[in-house]
């Protein structure tokens, strides 16, 4: 176990110097150029290469790479270029909201998606199984800024039930964390629903009646728990895809996450954040793989971390 | 057991005029039709049959268990005077698995991966008793006891991928048999098992009958365990009951055409001693020559993610193939055979050699390996599985011509056709798909695949295993016919005896992946010298009802793991040449 999850952190540490360097050289070729933001448009040719200097922007691709990585192991992520703070504290100021929004997200994704997945399998090939696949269907095209809108405009709106954007109550994590999770909750009801038939056809199951237990022990304490094996790999990539969504669902509903922070930086080119962002967003990516792997064991006995 | 109670006590279980159905897209096709018999108390009724014959769709209904599109149409399953077919769902659960217990072919699948052993045994308990944990426990504990597993108490908490395949279906016998249900619904329950777990088997349902006077109905196609467990027998075919009786006279004096051809049919051992013919002569080349051939993977993980242990699959493996010989490879599962068999394909890595016609594999270029692959083909065991499903069956057997370029496609065309008609299929079949044949017609369609490159050496790896035995007959007639005609070798790998005796020449038994015993078939069958192999031949269920009370060594537990810590290897069996050149390992008692 303990050689496994140092393998495993050395993996990861690969992993984020990777991305690291992969974002950093993207940002490097980008066409925008982060001083004439600062500088703004009347600034002197002088002025714009006295900043330059001073970010350190005018030395080679690879010093300023070996600066940035200088100060990441030190735990320091650099200053904003704009709003003049440290980096490290913007993204902790923020994190919280966001990581609440995940949470309420993936709460909301796996509550609708497999109980939506496990009714579609009880009932396959029946009309209630095809409407719900066809819901899942759509849950999973529609783009999120749609939905959003579209809860916003009917519950908020026209209904009053929750408030139309901010933070700070439960009331205010309600209509984000539905839009964050309807998408995933179509892939997670179709996968559960494909697991839950395949499981609901093996040998097992059919002893499980054989020795007389009631419906409810067979689906709850035999086929659920095998059933939701391949979901909960699933879950660690998901972390990656909810990274994508909150930017879209945060500036929808006024959120003050990481993601509005990175939609901010990027418009203005203020590298210092979206290297911040990217790297706590990988991290978090990782770690939720890591995650995933670590629990299943104790779920599957056949699997041993090796 | 044997003697049938003199008077004929009233029937616990009589199914009367059962007809079940399958419905397929608005068609109602009969699976099981007019079906009648009685189970009297205590006694094994055994329902033999081919596949298709409906032995198990009937146990399935007689626990209420048929797929959701199949359904009793007609007639009774009268328990205690109530009839199941007719009874609603709420009131048939309180009776699986108190009344009437089942246990199924395969032990590996049957059991929940991700539960303990403790906690379906006692689920099954608590579904029925009102007991508290603790005495669930107990009484879990004490059925496992019953079963005659060892340690029953560590092996609560273990979860089936721990326990072999005999110990779990010890655990569904357990499982089945911890209410004293009055009926048990035995189907294949020792298919799935190797020949002595089987007989271990057996002999623990016999005893726990005896025990608890638990009524059995034994639903198998193997004859042998028939004769040695039932005392009276349904033979079905199609559906239909096709005769009934006490099992001594169903051997002794079948009465319908179909009994008699099932029965004709069932390889004996001890009858392919008669065929003497004498063995093909040692030539200077040998078709496949293995000397000292071991094979290993490495399992596990260290610290830095290097093997820790290793399994031993073959080690020191030596023998060759004469030209025109078979050569049988026998063995449980895990013994190594087939190993063997996919090193001899040059499908895993090897140590030590082998040589295919005097070339050493390990030797060869990439260009003499494709070239060699030629010689060396292979008919497994699953004949649906080794078939594209999506490829048409004719151009299955054409595609080793095109991947070695032989022949314009008239020509190929027309060696296919040739052997279609050599295996005994029509050419205007090769435009159909696997799905549309059945299981023999498929394994003929993979020997004419295996032909097809006119191979010196066909590796058979339990090619008739997964066949009715009518079929098996044929196949294994065909195979016959096709070596005699086209001069080939084959390498016969099978857990079967009885099967290997009618068709080897000469034979080697594998135990932990060294060879144990090797000769002629006549020096292993007449005198097997190796306790291992006796123990093989003595586990073997001989179809004959007279010879069932035989004493029976009882073998001692588990086969040991072949699996060890790297840089120790286990010790090189030595074979010692008794005579003739029937070399036996040495061992000790």
């Amino acid at each position: 176990m303990a050689g496994y999850l140092f393998r495993r952190l050395l993996q990861a540490a690969l992993i984020l110097l990777g991305v690291s360097f992969i974002t950093f050289v993207l940002l490097y070729v980008l066409p925008a150029d982060p001083v004439r933001q600062i500088a703004g448009r009347s600034a002197t040719q002088q002025t714009v290469e006295n900043i330059r200097q001073q970010l350190g922007l005018d030395q080679p691709l690879l010093v300023q790479y070996g600066r940035f990585l200088a100060g990441l192991v030190q735990g320091d992520l650099g200053r904003s270029y704009l709003q003049r703070t440290e980096v490290s504290t913007l993204i902790a100021s923020r994190l919280p909201a966001s990581l609440l929004l995940m949470a309420g997200g993936i709460l909301c994704e796996l509550l609708i998606g497999l109980t939506l997945g496990v009714i579609a399998a009880l009932y396959r090939g029946r009309p209630l199984d095809q409407g719900l696949m066809v819901t899942s269907f759509v849950a999973v095209s529609a783009p999120q800024f749609v939905v959003g809108l579209l809860l916003l405009y009917v519950f908020a709106v026209q209904l009053g039930w929750f408030p139309i954007g901010g933070y700070g109550t439960l009331a205010h994590l309600v209509l984000p964390a539905v839009t964050l999770g309807i998408m995933g909750s179509g892939w997670y009801s179709r996968m559960m629903r494909s697991s839950m038939i395949e499981v609901l056809r093996q040998d097992y199951i059919r002893t499980a009646r054989a020795k007389g237990l009631t419906r409810g022990r067979i689906l709850f304490r035999h086929a659920l728990p095998n059933a939701i094996l391949p979901v909960i790999a699933m879950i660690g990539i998901d972390i990656g895809i909810f990274m994508g969504g909150i930017v879209v669902v945060e500036s929808v509903f006024g959120w003050p996450g990481i993601g509005q922070l990175a939609w901010q930086a990027i418009q203005r080119v203020d590298i210092p954040v979206i290297m911040g962002v990217t790297m706590v967003s990988a991290g978090f990516i990782v770690l939720g793989n890591l995650l995933a792997d670590i629990v299943t064991p104790f779920i599957d006995p056949r699997i041993k971390m090796r | 057991m044997i003697a049938a109670p003199e008077v004929v006590a009233a029937p616990l279980l009589s199914v009367q005029g059962l007809t079940v159905s399958v419905r397929d897209r608005g068609v109602v096709r009969p699976l099981v039709q007019d079906l009648s018999f009685d189970l009297r108390p205590g006694e094994t009724l055994a329902i033999a049959g081919e596949s298709g014959s409906g032995k198990s769709i009937t146990s399935l209904a007689l626990m209420g268990l048929l797929p959701a599109n199949v359904s009793v149409t007609s007639g009774q399953l009268l328990l205690d005077g109530t009839d199941l077919a007719r009874l609603p769902e709420a009131a048939m659960r309180p009776l699986r698995g108190a009344r009437i217990a089942m246990i199924f072919q395969e032990p590996m699948t049957s059991l929940n991966p991700v539960q303990t052993i403790g906690t379906q045994l006692t689920e099954a308990i608590r579904a029925h008793e009102p007991l508290g944990r603790a005495e669930a426990r107990a009484r879990a504990i004490e059925a496992l006891r019953q079963v005659r597993i060892s340690e029953p108490v560590r092996r609560m908490r273990q979860y089936p991928h721990e326990l072999s395949g005999g110990m779990r279906q010890r655990v569904m016998i357990a499982m089945a048999l911890a209410l004293r249900p009055a009926v048990l619904i035995a189907d294949e329950p020792t298919t799935a098992l190797d020949v002595t777990v089987q007989r271990e088997v057996l002999d623990l349902l016999r005893d726990l009958q005896a025990q608890t006077g638990t009524a059995v109905i034994l639903i198998t196609h193997d004859m042998g365990v028939v004769a040695e467990t039932a005392d009276r027998v349904v033979v079905m075919q199609a559906g239909r009951m096709v005769e009934e009786g006490p099992t001594t006279r169903i051997f002794a004096a079948p009465g319908a055409e179909y009994t008699r051809e099932l029965l004709a049919a069932v390889p004996r051992l001890g009858t392919g001693a008669e065929r003497n013919a004498p063995l093909p002569p040692e030539a200077p080349v040998p078709v496949a020559r293995l000397s000292c051939t071991s094979v290993h993977y490495d399992i596990g993980a260290n610290f830095l993610g290097r093997p820790t242990h290793r399994v031993h699959a073959a080690l020191g493996v030596s023998f060759d193939i004469r030209p025109g010989e078979t050569f049988g490879l026998v063995g449980e599962s895990g013994c190594g055979k087939s190993t063997i068999a996919k090193a001899l394909a040059g499908l895993v890595p090897h140590e030590g050699l082998i040589e295919i016609g005097g070339k050493p594999l390990s030797s060869l270029t990439a260009r003499e390996h494709k070239d060699i692959r030629r010689d060396v083909q292979m008919v497994f065991q699953d004949p649906m599985a080794a078939l594209d499903p999506r490829m048409k069956v004719g151009d299955a057997v054409e595609e080793p011509l095109v991947i070695h370029r032989i022949g314009t496609p008239a020509e190929r065309r027309a060696r296919a056709e040739d052997l279609f008609r050599r295996v005994g299929l029509t050419p205007d079949q090769m435009s159909r798909y696997p799905h549309e044949f059945s299981g023999g017609q498929r394994q003929r369609i993979c020997i004419a695949r295996a032909l097809a490159l006119r191979p010196k050496l066909i590796i058979c790896d339990e090619s008739v295993s997964a066949l009715d035995v009518s079929v098996q007959a044929k196949v294994l007639a065909l195979l016959q016919e096709l070596k005699t005609g086209l001069g080939m070798s084959y390498l016969f790998i099978s857990h079967d005896m009885a099967v290997v005796e009618n068709v080897v020449d000469r034979l080697a038994v594998m135990y932990l992946g060294q060879i144990v015993e090797m000769g002629t078939r006549d020096q292993l069958f007449g005198n097997p010298q190796h306790p291992y192999t006796q123990r093989l031949l003595d586990a073997v269920p001989i179809p004959d009802p007279a010879r069932r009370s035989r004493s029976y060594l009882r073998p001692t537990g588990e086969i040991p793991s072949p699996l060890r810590p790297i840089g120790e290897s286990p010790p090189p069996a030595e074979l010692i040449d008794t005579g003739g050149g029937h070399l036996v390992a040495r061992y000790s008692d």
